[in-house]
């Protein structure tokens, strides 16, 4: 199990004193009756996010529905040297949100309101437990999107997607969750309330806001974004490339982005997750198909014509076994389901997987996918390889079943080793996911211990008790407080 | 996801199957973002995902239920959006049945709790006394008010009474036992739930599907032995009344097909429909496990079995917009969604669909008498969302949604009142309500 900080004697020993206090705090919710679970048998379904493998239950859960509960818990845990864990929808892949024993799990998930939609200077405000896909469906009517679309978005909260810097397959043109934020309530662990950005591109003065997205939950606790919202294009169509090797279609991700084409997206399957994905979403995925890309180009139907004709013709050297363009929008929704659903479906082959998150650059493709094979055949463990491929950020899933602890080491040893490969080609250990407490005893491998001392000591800046999210991001030994 | 059952817990068929289930979730947390009671509460314990969890520990600690785990259990609407949404195919229904089941056997509840659970399960089911016990309610209907406290007991009793209709209609010449012959040239026979709660509710319903199946040319059989589905029963975990309204139901129509055969058993109420589908899997380890299966393998919700059959509108159409709502056991439990939209548009009517249509209106069998606080939210919600649709109609193929979505704005109807109608049946009460509306 993975290791955690020794859990504060004092703290776990005034349990029964801190759970009054929170109750106090935060009043039960009119529906469920409560908003702070402290029974053991309760607390076990917090034990754990989207990382099943590794597990801890908390000291309490607090469900708080205002930014100011949300500042009041902060303030009290702050005043009692209690470690806090804020957490969305707990769909982390990096267990973010995977709590200490001695910890106060903040939820977020009752914070679900849209509080404004601008569509004359294209912003919205929503409270951080609104979903990602929240955002979208809040403004679609009039035509608008919120453009970073991470797989989970369907369950994901904006307030995780802020902490992680979330991105998603349409990331390749409209970029990350950083690119379209313009402000955040952020709530500091002394329990102040900062707004940080506004409704507008840029701030003056430092750029506070691109300092606290990624930060993890280390800096303090987002209560509420203000995201840009963009019109949506003309149209969009999405094409199956299907090919004989993965090595031809890590190509072909070379040489339609070495053409200067930016697609809307552009996404890469193997054959295994090709047969779990369609096995869910009855997309008509080339089953045949070693590897196969998706690629979205938007615009008006000439210019969507004009580029999938291009690819086509970049496509051809490189032998597909067949191109298929979707010809209606059910199509495209069919075949973007099934990459969504990618990971889940995994569920369908392997009782458990872990799913790396390392980018490299394009051109590196071919020969990591290559020694990617030559690992799984050396671990005894089947990969399934699902990512981004347009900008380079692999997500291998290692499959692997928790009943087996062999089996699990094995996963983790793979997995780090994907990751030392992604850097040693000139990429990093994390694209969108964050380091969570998967990838922190990594981070040596991608920063120097200079570089690691600096980034600890703008954490200390912001708490300086170290007890916002502290297992988290930096190695176990390293990490203060 | 990982599971600690023991080599001796996992020789029970029941933990084998449900640890098989566990063991498909990879705790992705897709589920939770569809989940109705997720989103009214704001809790991972009222998630989908969460009662995996909690379901799971249970099982495994092999403990008695306790009232944490039988609280978030109860609050599941087992309305089954969330296995329209997970990607790893985790089957939900079974983890949640084994669980009810499990509750039932080793969980004391508190005596108005038992009792109300008790009540239901013996009037439901049961035509006459559900008649007998609808005439006194909807007497009653005025003093709901009068009844005092905020107690869970006194809610759900509100509940009861505000469900009464204020008229309860008399038996109906048409479901009596038998078989109704096809009008002109034979092209077929199937059998017909006329079930038990619907046909006192509204027999027009049954009266509708017979009217239309025998127009079209089918024998539509009656069977004297069939009756309850066993769904209410079984999704309070009482499995042995369960098993014995189905097992009655199985026999009869598993005679019928070995004598002179059924091109399908039509179910019009699809709550009733999701549990016929799954007799094969209840009855998996008993005796009557083939007949289970060949029947579950016939068994088609109406709108099924219309498309398959060809259903074809002889009126005029009417120029009404229908605000079509998907019961959850349709969409989720049967994943029967495109059809009752296909026929109710290819019978003249304009169809509209609310926004966010995957959410349960709140009726989910007897879910709106037990948990009537938050059934009563997800009433309010969905007829907002119908409502906004500025329809002339509301129709759906569940008598639970309708009677959930009745004294609204706007008249309910059930799909097939509208097809027969269409095809040359009598114009359903509510259809003449929204004419002249």
């Amino acid at each position: 199990m993975i290791r955690q900080p020794e859990p504060k004697p004092e703290v776990l020993s005034r349990r029964d004193e801190i759970v009054a206090a929170l109750r106090a705090l935060v009043p039960p919710h009119p529906l469920s009756g409560e908003s702070v679970i402290a029974d053991p048998l309760r607390l076990k379904p917090y034990e754990t996010d989207g990382l099943s493998a590794y597990r801890q239950p908390p000291l309490a859960v607090v469900l708080p529905s205002t930014t100011d509960e949300v500042a009041s818990v902060l303030r009290f845990c702050h005043a009692n040297g209690v470690r806090v864990v804020p957490r969305g929808a707990g769909t982390s892949l990096s267990g973010g949100a995977l709590p200490m024993a001695d910890s106060v799990v903040i939820g977020l998930m009752r914070m679900n309101r849209i509080l404004e939609v601008d569509f004359d200077n294209r912003l919205a405000v929503v409270e951080a437990g609104v979903t990602n896909i929240g955002i979208t469906r809040a403004v679609e009517e009039r035509g608008f999107f919120y453009a970073p679309d991470p797989s989970s978005q369907l369950a994901c909260m904006i307030g995780g997607n802020v902490m992680m810097n979330s991105g998603g397959a349409h990331c390749l043109k409209y970029g990350v969750t950083a690119n379209n934020l313009l402000g955040l309530t952020f709530v500091t662990i002394e329990g102040e309330v900062l707004r940080l950005g506004g409704a507008h591109l840029d701030a003056a003065g430092y750029d506070w806001l691109g300092l606290v997205t990624g930060s993890e939950g280390q800096l303090g606790v987002v209560t509420e974004v203000t995201v840009r919202i963009l019109r949506g294009p003309e149209g969009a169509r999405a094409m199956l490339a299907a090919f004989g090797s993965v090595e031809a279609a890590g190509r072909a991700v070379d040489a339609i982005i070495g053409s200067g084409i930016i697609p809307v997206a552009l996404e890469f399957m193997d054959r295994p997750c090709i047969h779990a994905c369609e096995a869910f979403a009855h997309a008509g995925y080339p089953l045949d198909a070693e590897a196969m890309l998706i690629i979205e180009v938007e615009g008006s139907v000439a210019e969507q014509d004009e580029l999938l004709a291009r690819i086509r013709d970049i496509c051809a050297p490189l032998n597909p076994t067949s191109m298929k363009i979707a010809e209606s929008a059910e199509q495209s929704a069919a075949i973007w389901k099934g990459r969504k659903g990618a990971f889940g479906a995994i569920g369908r082959i392997s009782p458990d997987y872990l799913c790396m998150d390392g980018t490299i650059p394009t051109s590196e493709l071919p020969g990591v996918l290559t020694r990617i094979g030559e690992m799984s055949r050396r671990y005894g463990l089947a990969v399934a390889n699902v990512f981004h491929a347009g900008d380079g950020n692999l997500h291998p899933l290692i499959m692997f079943d928790a009943n087996d602890p062999d089996s699990l080491r094995r996963a983790e040893a793979f997995g780090a080793e994907i990751l030392k490969l992604c850097v040693e080609v000139g990429g990093c250990l994390t694209g969108e996911h964050g380091v969570g407490v998967e990838k922190r005893d990594l981070m040596g491998v991608q920063f120097t211990a200079r570089e690691l001392d600096q980034q600890r000591a703008i954490k200390s800046a912001f708490d300086p008790g170290w007890l916002l999210n502290p297992s988290k991001v930096f190695p176990l030994a390293q990490a203060a407080g | 996801m990982q599971t600690s059952f023991t080599p001796e817990q996992l020789r029970d068929p029941d933990i084998a199957e449900s640890n098989r289930i566990l063991r498909t979730c990879v705790h992705c947390g897709m589920c939770t973002a569809t989940c109705p009671t997720f989103l009214l509460l704001g809790d991972e314990l009222d998630s989908p995902r969460g009662r995996i969890y909690l379901i799971k520990d249970m099982l495994e600690s092999g403990r008695p239920a306790t009232e944490e785990v039988v609280r978030h259990v109860d609050r599941c609407l087992s309305c089954l959006s969330c296995m329209t949404t997970c990607p790893s195919g985790v089957n939900y229904m079974h983890l949640v049945d084994h669980a009810r089941t499990y509750i039932e056997d080793t969980y004391a509840r508190p005596w108005p709790d038992r009792a109300m659970r008790r009540l239901l399960a013996f009037l439901l089911p049961s035509v006459w006394r559900f008649r007998v016990a609808l005439i006194g309610a909807s007497l009653a209907r005025p003093l709901a008010r009068l009844i005092p406290g905020r107690s869970a007991t006194a809610e759900r009793l509100r509940a009861m009474l505000r469900l009464a209709p204020a008229h309860v209609p008399g038996p109906s010449a048409m479901e009596r036992p038998g078989v109704f012959r096809a009008q002109g040239p034979r092209k077929g026979r199937v059998a017909l739930l006329v079930g038990c709660a619907q046909q006192v509710l509204a027999p027009s319903i049954n009266e509708a599907t017979i009217r239309l199946f025998t127009r079209m040319g089918y024998d539509v059989v009656v069977r004297r032995e069939q009756g309850c589905c066993g769904a209410l029963t079984h999704h309070m975990g009482m499995r042995a009344a369960a098993m014995r309204a189905a097992r009655a139901n199985i026999l009869a129509w598993h005679d019928e097909i070995t004598r002179e055969g059924l091109d399908a058993i039509l179910i019009n109420a699809s709550g009733c429909g999701t549990t016929v589908k799954d007799y094969g899997h209840m009855f998996r380890q008993e005796p009557e496990a083939a007949a289970a299966a060949a029947v579950s393998a016939l068994a088609l919700d109406v709108t099924e079995a219309l498309w398959r059959f060809g259903y074809r509108p002889t009126r005029e159409p009417p120029g009404l917009t229908v605000a079509y709502h998907s019961a959850c056991s349709l969409q989720h439990g049967q994943k029967v969604t495109a059809e009752p939209v296909a026929l109710l548009r290819r019978a003249g009517f304009a169809v509209a669909t609310p926004k966010d249509a995957h959410l349960c209106c709140g009726s989910a069998g007897t879910y709106n008498i037990l948990q009537p606080v938050i059934a009563g939210r997800l009433r309010a919600r969905k007829l907002a969302a119908l409502e906004a649709l500025k329809p002339d109609l509301i129709a759906a193929g569940n008598i639970g949604c309708l009677t959930q979505l009745s004294g609204g704005a706007v008249p309910t109807v059930h799909t097939i009142e509208l097809l027969d109608w269409m095809a040359g049946g009598p114009q359903p009460a509510a259809g003449g309500a929204a004419r002249g509306a």
